[in-house]
């Protein structure tokens, strides 16, 4: 249907219009802004700041700090995305079966995703007591107990783990709705030949759900980059910043030492790596599916 | 025969280990939060069954924290959050999905953009933002509300599944509507959005989800402890009991429960729209 002859040239953009205000106004004039703030220095006088160019660029280079929380970044992709690209993918498996109660455990495995990030970081941060019950299991196996959240050596991977656990149905639900499109005469065929489970899953079902593991990929990696309330109420990015994340610097520099330009650079920075990243995956995927 | 039922025993026994993983810790706040004064949270072995099961634990909390007036807050954000998301979603996906306009590709550009820059990057210019707007619980309740809701009443998200949603309704519907004299507007409020009514309830309970969970925002604007939302409230409870356990068990589960229900009742919702608008695109 031709609606450019119908109706009148202004009346898409009279549809469009709420929405393109909104998103202007409260993404791309801040977004925009966050460059300009990342010139300013707020040290001195926060409502009178100074234009300093790229100094908080420079100061956020030399500072050990901030090489430290990309760090723990890279840490937090490298260990949380592969995680999350390969147990959903098992468990959806799995669960992509006519068993009995199948659908209380579908139910009870997406339960962390829709219960609030703040409830999960309690009932993780119960778990992990010095006296709680993860290290009564600890004992039971004969090892010490372990500072899951106390100790800078493991803190970090604790609160990763709760990013997993929180993630794990999310992305068993994007991979079931994926596995639903795999048709069922491949897996019969696959039977006639002669091809044993873990055949046929590496043969017809990987395949079949490539797009889907790049997505998750994708939204997996973008999510790791953004963590924050896992931190935020489990450990504050500590103990001796062993599980502060860019994005929690972020937070605690502009909001708590109103270090407003230098979080904004800091920001700037993570903007830069992650729409990077995304180019690349957006690539990659590209590149195998033409 | 054999095989099958080996298979479906493994199964079995690997899915039970992964509820147990996934509700675990919510079963042990809850059995936390039915303990007694008297009896050791501590205990080695931990004891997963209270000895005397007591709601002291659930008043107590109750009447220390104002958690009506957390869920009265959270419900007022998320409704508003909701409608703004549907209307403003659905008109905007509108032209996108049938018109050809000028700037037509910029729009697709500029959404993809939003999703990929997170929220962190622009909150300090947004909160100076919305202090310049007087959107601040400081200048009243509805600016407060304002100011939490605003930022989040439209998603490129959205947009992209309700387009979705229109790009599967066949034309011809929409030329019999022409022929019968109906306006643009027409035929989108009365032939487009009845038909689109599950990608509606799909985006409405999304949003309510990612709004009933929300920390950081809130966090960040509000100032007043009657404005508070649950996730805000409940981390202030934390600190507020700082470690009896009992009560910070019992506030986080009351704090579940209003989404607990919410979950149940819609849960074929969530088993499966979740990736109308993600997968195919």
């Amino acid at each position: 249907m031709d609606y450019s002859r119908y109706c009148k040239k202004y009346i898409p953009y009279l549809f469009l219009a709420p929405a393109l205000l909104l998103l202007v106004v409260f993404f791309f004039l801040p977004f925009f802004e966050s460059f300009y703030i990342s010139m300013l220095d707020y040290a001195n006088d926060i409502y009178h700041p100074e234009f300093i160019g790229l100094g908080n660029y420079f100061m956020l280079f030399k500072s050990a700090l901030f090489w430290k929380t990309m760090l723990n970044t890279l840490i937090y992709l490298v260990v949380a995305v592969p995680l999350l690209v390969v147990l959903p993918l098992i468990i959806a498996v799995v669960v992509n079966q006519k068993l009995k109660f199948i659908n209380f455990y579908r139910i009870s495995i997406y339960l962390p995703v829709v219960v609030s990030i703040v409830v999960a970081g309690i009932a993780w941060k119960w778990l992990y007591a010095d006296n709680g019950i993860l290290n009564y299991f600890v004992s039971l196996l004969g090892f010490n107990k372990i500072g899951w959240l106390t100790d800078p050596a493991y803190s970090i991977y604790s609160v990763i783990a709760v990013t997993v656990w929180k993630g794990l149905g999310y992305y068993m639900m994007i991979y079931l709705a994926a596995l639903t499109s795999v048709p069922a005469d491949l897996y019969e065929a696959a039977d006639i030949d002669g091809a044993n489970l873990l055949q046929k899953h590496l043969a017809v079902t990987i395949p079949h759900l490539l797009p889907a593991i790049a997505l998750v990929s994708i939204i997996s990696s973008i999510s790791a980059m953004k963590v924050f309330v896992e931190i935020y109420v489990m450990t504050q990015g500590g103990p001796l910043n062993s599980s502060m994340t860019v994005v929690y610097y972020i937070y605690q520099k502009g909001f708590e030492n109103l270090d407003l330009g230098y979080a904004s650079a800091c920001g700037v920075v993570l903007m830069l790596i992650i729409m990077f990243v995304s180019v690349l995956n957006i690539k990659k995927i590209e590149g195998r599916a033409l | 025969m054999f095989r099958k039922i080996f298979k479906s025993l493994f199964s079995h026994i690997f899915l039970v280990f992964v509820t147990i993983i996934s509700i675990g810790p919510f079963l042990w706040l809850i059995s936390t939060a039915l303990k007694s004064k008297n009896e050791n949270i501590f205990a080695y072995p931990p004891q997963f069954i209270p000895s005397h099961i007591t709601f002291e634990n659930f008043v107590g909390a109750w009447n220390q924290v104002p958690f009506a007036g957390y869920i009265i807050n959270s419900t007022i954000v998320a409704v508003v959050t909701i409608i703004l998301n549907l209307l403003f979603a659905s008109l905007a996906a509108y032209p996108l999905a049938r018109m050809e306009f000028k700037g037509k590709d910029w729009c697709f550009f500029a959404m993809l953009a939003t999703m990929m820059v997170p929220f962190q990057v622009i909150m300090i210019p947004l909160y100076l933002l919305t202090l310049r707007l007087n959107l601040v619980d400081s200048y009243g309740v509805i600016s407060g509300f304002a100011g939490m809701i605003l930022p989040f009443a439209v998603s490129a998200f959205g947009i992209l599944l309700m387009r979705q949603a229109f790009l599967a309704i066949p034309k011809e519907l929409e030329e019999a509507a022409i022929i019968d004299g109906c306006n643009v507007f027409q035929i989108w409020a009365k032939v487009l959005m009845p038909l689109v009514k599950p990608s509606l309830a799909t985006l409405a309970i999304f949003t309510f989800v990612g709004c009933w969970g929300e920390f950081l925002w809130p966090s960040i604007v509000l100032t007043k402890q009657e404005m508070f939302t649950l996730p805000v409230g409940l981390n202030y409870l934390q600190g507020f009991f700082s470690s009896n356990w009992r009560f910070i068990a019992a506030g986080a589960i009351i704090s579940v429960v209003p989404i607990l229900i919410f979950f149940l009742a819609l849960q074929k919702y969530f088993v499966g729209g979740q990736t109308q608008g993600a997968v195919k695109g």
